[in-house]
């Protein structure tokens, strides 16, 4: 595979054509990036435009970074993006309200100047390229020469950066805790308010008992043969007459939740 | 093939996640427009790693995607701090240290 790719990058016509398909892709996915008005979708979109990157560092001879690129960004990164999402909501897009007047064709020009910025001065700076090529570079493998400057030349960096990754971790650790602000309601303080409550506590009969029949439309029948309209079920039953009190199976199962609603 | 054609499509994609961090009101959106400019910015380090012939920039583009994934795992931790106390991820609803 590595092999395969790194040859990509040696044939200049497999890498044009790699690039020519790619990049229109990647153009695409980022435009549709910024337009696509759900969150997901805006997601998916990144999710694309990774890949492609992917694959383009891969045809410049770059297969530990194309690698790294998939497992770091599209596993976990976006991993994370839609974990975030879901939690956050999934409809959570945004408002179409301006809340700066005139600030998103403000937006569109800065971008598209900054753009024309950058294009015009790689146009002006890069005219002629050398392009080396990175075949000598790589001729041990992309691999053991990454590794021979990461461990040599950028080892403090590199040793920083696991201060770095660590210190992302607690940090994120702290900022999503959240103190318990009420006790913890044990089951005996369930029990106790369930009871309190003055709903009843035992089951509910089932329709049909006692009954001339037992369908699920009849209500049961009482000890003193009336019947029991809390046997119905909530859906045929309809709503409960005003004035009698039935316990539904919502009312004993709803309590306060020890520490607000979780997100 | 010119390596100068991924130097602009790396510029067309950092303008275009510049613009989303521009336009953008949820803060997950205009986060992962900012990953985009991060990805923009790796594609040139890569290509000019292969201009001149060492491994450097390859390197330097392996450094920018660890503190890219501490910044990804902060920055969300954030967004769901500020989403549990105030109920949206909108980027005006943050509003109280406006002057």
């Amino acid at each position: 595979m590595t092999a395969q790719l790194l040859a990509v990058g040696h044939t200049s016509g497999g890498e044009a054509a790699a690039f020519w398909v790619l990049a229109p892709i990647a153009f695409i996915a980022a435009i549709g990036m910024v337009f696509t008005r759900r969150a997901v979708h805006a997601a998916l979109m990144l999710a694309v435009d990774m890949l492609a990157l992917a694959v383009l560092y891969a045809a410049q001879d770059a297969p530990f970074l194309a690698f790294v690129q998939i497992f770091v960004y599209t596993g976990a990164v976006m991993m994370l993006f839609l974990f975030v999402l879901m939690l956050v909501g999934v409809d959570a897009s945004d408002s179409l309200v301006e809340t700066l007047r005139g600030q998103r064709i403000a937006a569109l020009i800065v971008s598209f100047g900054f753009a024309g910025l950058l294009i015009a001065g790689i146009g002006n700076a890069l005219v002629q390229v050398p392009d080396k090529g990175l075949t000598q570079a790589n001729a041990d493998g992309n691999v053991t020469g990454l590794a021979h400057i990461v461990f040599t030349r950028y080892v403090y960096a590199f040793e920083i950066t696991s201060a770095l990754l660590i210190t992302a971790g607690l940090g994120a650790m702290v900022l999503t805790h959240r103190e318990r602000l009420t006790p913890r309601v044990t089951q005996r303080e369930l029990m106790q308010q369930r009871v309190r409550a003055g709903e009843q506590v035992t089951p509910l009969p089932s329709p049909g008992v006692y009954a001339r029949h037992n369908a699920v439309d009849v209500p049961a029948l009482q000890p003193d043969g009336s019947p029991a309209p809390e046997s119905l079920p909530r859906l045929i039953a309809g709503p409960p007459p005003p004035g009698r009190r039935v316990a539904t199976p919502a009312a004993l199962t709803t309590r306060e939740s020890p520490d607000g609603d979780d997100i | 093939m010119s390596p100068s054609y991924y130097l602009y499509l790396s510029a067309v994609l950092f303008s275009i996640g510049a613009l989303g961090v521009l336009i953008r009101r949820n803060s997950i959106v205009v986060f992962m427009c900012i990953e985009l400019m991060l990805n923009a910015v790796n594609l040139s380090l890569v290509t000019f790693s292969r201009i001149n012939g060492n491994l450097d920039g390859q390197v330097i583009a392996f450094f920018v995607m660890i503190v890219a994934a501490a910044e990804v795992v902060v920055g969300l931790a954030i967004i769901v701090t500020i989403f549990r106390t105030r109920r949206s991820a909108s980027v005006d609803d943050p509003n109280l240290l406006k002057f």
